[in-house]
């Protein structure tokens, strides 16, 4: 089938950017979104033009590296699947595709459709984890974990870090991110301790790095290619307001 | 050149806790007076920086992902092997040590892998503790499952996600070290070379992928966690940036590469299905614990698999492993798919497929056990696929996954150039010939959590190191060979893609260097592989320039690296004269078809040295004994 695609091209950080029109003409149903922008690439070679930088690791749906709007949602049409995982045979013949970068203050371009994500590193640092040294562990059964909660601890920690919740987020906030860590850790008995110290200090790094705030809209839930549900937020948000109801820390204005 | 493998003698139960408390340490307040520069940031350099960094140490990290979070072990998926015994089904210490170096087919050093097998139930405490969500009993114990190669359940597991789930953990630990200001990260970073100064290895050349930057690194000592070289084939399973230059350019620089033949094709994935295929998808293993492997008896059968009634069935594995069954080794697996497939007994368009059939675990089971144990392998397989496995059996076909060769190491992790520390998959490693299924994740975190922090203070503290400035003579010779390669690269302006080249170099390798192997075939590789070389540094096209993000450049590189080390691969297999694990030599099988390995002349690590490209590399031998358990030949009958 016969694909035409329109792609951000953008230099670098500096540059202005534009859109591109390209056609793809021999896709094959089988092939996966990223092999299609693969084949683009070899042709724009073969003509002289640069290919189309894009983020993408493992391609497996796992590593989190890939990524990108398509016609205005993250990681395209198919829910609860990354873009590597897309497959050319949910399109048609004809289809005419819109592709950008993920959308947000908080995720400068880099080039063409690859952007900075670190503002997400920096938020795990600030709190996103359980300080444990290496050796200091007790027996793996000494701390028993109610079944219920170890899945439903996995289910927010399958969260693989790829920015698509805040890319489609109108506001562009990083709630479903963050909530997701301070979900999984806190439906452990490991993560007790740190609980409310974690919530406090994550969401403060959020706020410094110009995310924008929760309203409830709901996008990132539909767009999470790990299913990660909207529920991790009133939890975060459930903490946040009793580790500031408990007065050991001050509650801060955005 | 003489290689000491530092091994300990005396009982094996003691070796590690002996030499641990020989080995020299680092006074806590002066910890802080060392660099240490960790390559790669998965479940080895992740787990490594972060220890390191909690004893006090100054780390510097570096990773080409955009984030260490995004290393390839995320992709792991079945589960990690701890010899806890929890389940009273006869585990132990013991039993992990024999199963591993037996599973690896008799070509692991003993001493490592006990302490592998030791530190085995250190990794599982602390990942718990690290809030790892490991898969847990109604009643709130760690659950396990058995995996290929063991007759225990041994496996802990976090759903199909146990790499990320274990990566995520080391991520997390290392985040707080970056926090804390104990480890500094450099992202998108690649490292070009390693500087060697007085023999000893003390910095990296390191090119900045969004700026093109070039830079030079110092340290005390360099670690090298930057993962294995399956890639080398373009299909594998492994993530598409895998690649080789950081511990080829190290092996250019002095270090001995081990064993390059030892590569692991894995059983259970997805069978390709076109030429544009971009890489490979894994089916965990842990899919044979109740999947059932068959094809049709009949060559050329192409009725759906619903319509073969169950006697004209082949359930291969099963009739002739009666004890393993579907849980043989890797190996083993794949040369008997491919055996079946050869025979024209293989299912799917291609013929290059068996069935993997869970119909009877369904039955048994319900769907709904099914869907907990492995629901997220079955929608990947219907996402790539288009097929549903509830209602038909999946196929699959064998695909590069793993290189158990890797840059020779000692007893403490240390190449033989000092300083130098190679750990993860990035080493020769601890899985000989071939590595047992949900071993690699247990090895990475053994080295990274456990056996480096212990070993590297030894180093630092039984040496002096003076102060080296970048405009060193080694650091300028180091940068202009950089700076030259990527001169070439680009300045060849010749006419094809970067990925034309890499696929026909892992068409060659696959080949005849792939599931099964010949003199003939190896030399005919041998033949091939230089004059493409050589096309590929005349004639590889590359637009933009070096001094911005330019993925065909770093592609370029890399496919470089790869082009020399598949050489030595051939090489080594070629130099091989005998069956072991994953290296299956035709010439040398038992009547049965099964692997002869031969021990009277081959029990040793082959350690090669680099003496130029196109140069014939001189080989080391460390010779390899087996005190405790004696080889015989594998069965799995």
């Amino acid at each position: 089938m016969k694909i035409i695609l329109h792609v951000w091209r953008q230099k670098n950080a500096g540059d202005k950017g534009r859109m591109a029109r390209y056609e793809a003409p021999n896709v094959s149903e089988h092939m996966s979104f990223l092999e299609m922008l693969d084949v683009l690439n070899e042709d724009l070679l073969a003509k002289g033009e640069e290919p189309v930088a894009f983020d993408h690791d493992c391609r497996e749906g796992i590593c989190g590296m890939c990524g990108c709007m398509v016609n205005g949602v993250a990681h395209g049409p198919e829910r609860e699947t990354t873009l590597c995982q897309l497959h050319m045979r949910h399109f048609k013949d004809g289809d005419e595709l819109y592709l950008e970068p993920w959308r947000a203050k908080a995720f400068p371009v880099i080039k063409d459709l690859v952007v900075d994500r670190s503002a997400f590193d920096r938020i795990i640092a600030a709190g996103g984890y359980i300080s444990v040294a290496t050796g200091s562990a007790p027996d793996g059964n000494a701390v028993l974990v109610p079944r219920d909660n170890a899945e439903r601890a996995m289910d927010a920690a399958a969260c693989i870090g790829c920015g698509a919740c805040v890319a489609m987020c109108p506001n562009a906030s990083a709630s479903l991110f963050m909530a997701a860590k301070i979900a999984h850790l806190g439906l452990l008995p490991q993560g007790q301790p740190e609980r409310e110290q974690r919530v406090t200090a994550m969401v403060a790094q959020a706020n410094q790095e110009v995310f924008g705030s929760c309203t409830n809209m709901g996008e990132c839930e539909a767009v999470c290619p790990k299913g990660i549900k909207l529920e991790v937020i009133a939890r975060m948000n459930r903490d946040f307001l009793s580790a500031n109801f408990a007065g050991r820390v001050g509650l801060e204005a955005d | 050149m003489q290689l000491d493998s530092k091994s300990p003698t005396g009982p094996i139960e003691k070796r590690w806790e002996d030499h641990r408390f020989h080995l020299k340490l680092v006074n806590p307040a002066n910890k802080r007076k060392y660099t240490i520069l960790v390559v790669g940031s998965g479940l080895a350099g992740g787990s490594a920086a972060a220890t390191l960094a909690e004893l006090g140490y100054n780390v510097k990290c570096f990773c080409f992902q955009d984030s260490p979070r995004r290393a390839h072990s995320i992709a792991a998926q079945g589960g990690i092997n701890a010899a806890k015994n929890y389940h009273n089904d006869g585990d132990s210490v013991y039993r992990l040590f024999y199963d591993t170096v037996k599973g690896g087919d008799f070509r692991a050093r003993e001493s490592n892998v006990y302490r592998l097998a030791a530190i085995s139930l250190n990794i599982i405490d602390q990942c718990v503790a690290q809030g790892v969500p490991f898969a847990r009993e109604y009643s709130g114990y760690l659950d396990n499952r058995s995996f290929g190669g063991a007759q225990v359940s041994r496996t802990f597991y976090a759903r199909g996600q146990t790499g990320q789930q274990l990566l995520l953990g080391a991520y997390q630990a290392l985040e707080r070290q970056i926090g804390a200001g104990q480890v500094e990260m450099f992202p998108r970073t690649e490292m070009l070379d390693l500087v060697v100064v007085d023999g000893k290895a003390r910095g990296i050349v390191t090119r900045n992928l969004i700026t093109g930057k070039m830079e030079t690194h110092i340290g005390d000592a360099v670690v090298l966690g930057t993962g294995g070289y399956g890639n080398v084939f373009y299909l594998s399973t492994n993530a598409k940036g895998c690649n080789t230059t950081a511990i080829w350019r190290a092996h250019k620089r002095g270090a001995l590469f081990a064993n390059p033949c030892f590569t692991q094709i894995h059983p259970t994935c997805i069978p390709v299905s076109g030429e544009y295929q971009s890489k490979l998808t894994l089916m965990s293993e842990s899919l044979r614990n109740d999947g059932r492997v068959w094809v049709p008896l009949k060559k050329g059968d192409k009725r759906a698999a619903s319509q073969i009634p169950e006697a004209e069935r082949d359930y291969f594995l099963e009739r002739k492993y009666p004890s393993f069954g579907n849980l043989v080794p890797r190996d083993v697996a794949s040369r008997n798919a491919k055996q079946v497939c050869d025979e024209g007994r293989g299912v799917g368009e291609t013929g290059l497929a068996v069935f993997l059939d869970f119909r009877d675990a369904i039955q048994r089971l319900g769907k709904n056990v099914i869907k907990e144990r492995y629901g997220n392998l079955f929608d990947m397989y219907q996402r790539i696929t288009g097929e549903d496995p509830y209602r038909e059996p999946m196929r699959i076909y064998p695909a590069m996954h793993y290189t158990m060769g890797g840059l020779w190491v000692d007893y403490n992790l240390m190449s033989n150039v000092p300083g130098l520390y190679v750990i993860g998959e990035a080493n020769f490693s601890d899985h000989g010939a071939n590595r047992l299924g949900a071993s690699a994740l247990m090895q990475g975190l053994a080295d990274g959590y456990f056996v480096l922090p212990n070993t590297i203070g030894d180093y630092l503290a039984s040496n002096k190191f003076e102060k080296v400035e970048t405009s060193h003579a080694a650091v300028r010779e180091a940068e202009s060979q950089v700076t030259q390669i990527t001169r070439k690269l680009l300045e060849a302006k010749g006419t094809r893609s970067v990925d034309s080249f890499h696929r026909e170099l892992g068409k060659i390798l696959w080949e005849d260097c792939g599931m099964a192997r010949n003199a003939a075939g190896l030399k005919q590789a041998l033949a091939k592989i230089p004059p493409l070389r050589e096309q590929f540094w005349r004639d590889v096209k590359i637009l933009g320039g070096a001094d911005e993000l330019n993925q065909s450049l770093e592609r370029a590189g890399r496919v470089a690296d790869f082009f020399e080390l598949a050489e030595l691969m051939c090489l080594d297999a070629l130099d091989r004269n005998e069956s072991c694990g994953g290296h299956f030599r035709e010439e040398y099988q038992t009547p049965e078809g099964e692997a002869q390995r031969d021990d009277e002349h081959y029990s040793y690590a082959a350690a090669w040295e680099f003496r130029g490209v196109g140069q014939p590399p001189v080989l080391h031998k460390e010779p390899l004994t087996f005190e405790f358990v004696h080889p015989a030949q594998r069965s799995y009958k």
